[in-house]
């Protein structure tokens, strides 16, 4: 049998925005079940690399497959069929509709609607907001409604899930929540997860792809990669500056 | 229990509402009866738009277009099978047809809610145009005459279901309407309690994530579009049905913008409003009509003046609002599949 065939795999990708070359040829690849952490300073390109995974862009050149099927340039719900949950940077959540309605319309792609009701509340239960399962996301504060975004990705039963800044806004205690449920979740699927907070990726991260001026500058274990003289040159030594 | 309450409470007002229906004739004189003819067929029109507005987050300057299509495709195939029964389809599929088409570029075009607008309303004025420039004897479908600026008169009014013979009285035409307004009303409340009609409140509520979850805002939108259509259409319908009569005008600019106060005055978000805004107005608009004493088009501005001023949200979420504060139980939290709650936040976003 040939080798086997990685989850998630993004070859020679680039991206351009007239002169602006956002991503430079880069390489990627994601086997099952993994964490994996995309860090980097601003403008380094990873929320381009991240909307190109997600269809929300489409590259200029290169490759993305998924499972060996090539993703890159469908749309956005043709990618979320095909099994791939994602979380964007700026909450995205049905703001005029309950915490349980916005569970519901993941739940509902995937389960009979005798198995709905349970989801839901299982979802609910995960992401501790049982209790505001019948207000008006509106009303919820910024953490709060995060979490309803990751249980929104969680309920629709993804095989691959993409965070992009899952603990941005939130308190201390509510990042380690959150580090928590991201734990939790990577027992069963693979995550990647893009992120500035150091202290976040500490909490979660076992392998990190360090991103720098559209290419990829290291990808290693968070201890090593912490280590790294030329991370922190690029990105630790600028936060300290900063 | 609310729930149980609330299904109760409808149950009982849509009772009251066929009771009301039938018993009007008797109660009221013809030429009353007359205008709440027309009133209620301009509802239907009024549901149209308050549904692909209100729910499905799309602003179409131009639903005449759709009303006008409606009106002109029973009037053409009227006069030429002299039977209501199967123009009053073409009536509704001509225009949902149109709609499928003009949604399909609009929606899967990726085009923004500024240019919906404003294709919108350039697809009313061509059809005006076109319409208006259509006098003389080339300009004929079959045997109907399309007149141009003068329109088609004498149409064949509604006859019972295929039984050319039989045409319906005032009276069984005000049944019809009105029925056809509950029935419509009904229709979609029912669609947007089922998990099709969560999915396109989903979709106006953020279609990116809609889209992340795996459902096509395009085609979300595109259906709830051609859905309007089709019952703007019927209106249409219903409309000439009441004067035997249509002209270019059924496309004008103003009956666009009027709808639009309707919805304003009654309240985005809900169907009832839409219905009582264009009541109330329609009778407005009527009675300064037939006094002169001022210009109806300025008191319409001043109204909608007024209420996007004052009354922003419209009368049924202000009153529901009321309700609320004075009923200390019901708080709208317990609202259950929240489809009413949902529409009121959105309302001062819409615009």
């Amino acid at each position: 049998m040939a080798e086997l065939v990685p989850l998630l795999k993004a070859e020679h990708l680039t991206m351009r925005f007239g002169g602006v070359v956002a991503n430079d040829d880069i390489t990627f690849t994601l086997q099952e079940m993994e964490l994996r952490c995309l860090i980097g300073p601003n403008g380094a390109g990873k929320s381009t690399f991240f909307k190109t995974l997600t269809g929300q862009l489409v590259p200029t050149s290169g490759t993305i497959a998924f499972r060996g099927m090539p993703i890159a340039g469908k749309a956005s719900h043709e990618i979320a069929r095909m099994g791939i949950g994602i979380k964007t940077q700026v909450p995205n959540v049905f703001n005029g509709l309950s915490v349980r309605e916005n569970i519901w319309l993941a739940v509902r792609r995937k389960a009979t609607p005798r198995q709905q009701g349970p989801a839901v509340n299982a979802v609910l239960e995960m992401i501790r907001l049982t209790d505001y399962a019948d207000s008006i996301v509106a009303t919820l504060s910024h953490g709060q409604r995060q979490w309803v975004e990751i249980g929104m990705v969680l309920a629709a039963e993804p095989e691959l899930i993409l965070l992009d800044e899952p603990a941005a806004g939130m308190t201390d205690e509510e990042t380690f929540h959150t580090a928590a449920i991201i734990r939790e979740i990577n027992q069963t699927r693979a995550i990647v997860v893009v992120e500035h907070d150091m202290e976040f990726i500490k909490q979660i991260a076992k392998r990190v792809t360090v991103f720098h001026q559209g290419r990829v500058l290291v990808e290693d274990t968070v201890d090593k990669v912490l280590a790294d003289s030329r991370v922190r040159d690029v990105y630790l030594g600028k936060k300290v500056a900063a | 229990m609310p729930r149980h309450y609330r299904l109760a409470a409808q149950t009982v007002a849509v009772l009251m509402a066929i009771v009301a229906i039938a018993l009007v004739p008797g109660v009221i004189e013809l030429f009353a009866l007359m205008q709440l003819t027309l009133f209620a067929a301009m509802a239907v029109l009024a549901l149209s738009l308050a549904f692909i507005w209100g729910f499905g987050g799309i602003l179409s300057f131009g639903q005449t277009a759709f009303f006008g299509l409606g009106g002109y495709a029973y009037a053409v195939a009227a006069i030429n099978f002299q039977d209501s029964t199967p123009a009053i389809l073409l009536a509704i599929v001509i225009p949902a047809l149109f709609a499928a088409i003009l949604g399909y570029f609009i929606f899967f075009g990726r085009i923004s809610d500024v240019y919906l607008g404003v294709i919108t309303l350039t697809v009313t004025l061509i059809l005006f145009n076109s319409v208006n420039s259509t006098s003389g004897d080339a300009y004929k479908i079959g045997t109907a005459l399309l007149g141009g600026f003068n329109g088609m008169p004498s149409v064949p009014t509604f006859n019972m279901p295929f039984d050319p013979s039989t045409v319906l009285s005032p009276e069984q035409s005000w049944w019809t309407t009105a029925g056809v307004l509950l029935a419509v009303f009904l229709m979609l409340r029912l669609l947007l309690a089922l998990p099709a009609g969560r999915i396109i409140v989903a979709v106006r509520e953020n279609e990116v994530r809609a889209s992340l979850l795996g459902y096509d805002p395009r085609l979300v939108k595109c259906l709830t579009f051609i859905l309007g259509g089709a019952i703007a259409g019927l209106a249409g319908a219903l409309y000439v049905n009441w004067g035997a009569f249509v002209s270019p005008t059924i496309f004008s600019l103003s009956l666009s913008a009027e709808i639009i106060i309707w919805i304003t005055v009654g309240g985005l978000g809900t169907l009832l409003g839409p219905i009582i805004g264009c009541v109330v107005i329609e009778y407005i608009v009527a009675y300064i009509g037939s006094q002169q004493l001022l210009n109806a088009n300025l008191v319409l501005g001043a109204v909608l003046v007024i209420f996007v001023l004052l009354l922003p949200k419209g009368l049924v979420p202000t009153a529901r609002d009321l309700v609320m504060r004075l009923i200390p139980d019901s708080k709208p939290k317990t609202n259950g599949p929240s489809v009413q709650s949902a529409a009121a936040p959105h309302a001062a976003g819409a615009e």
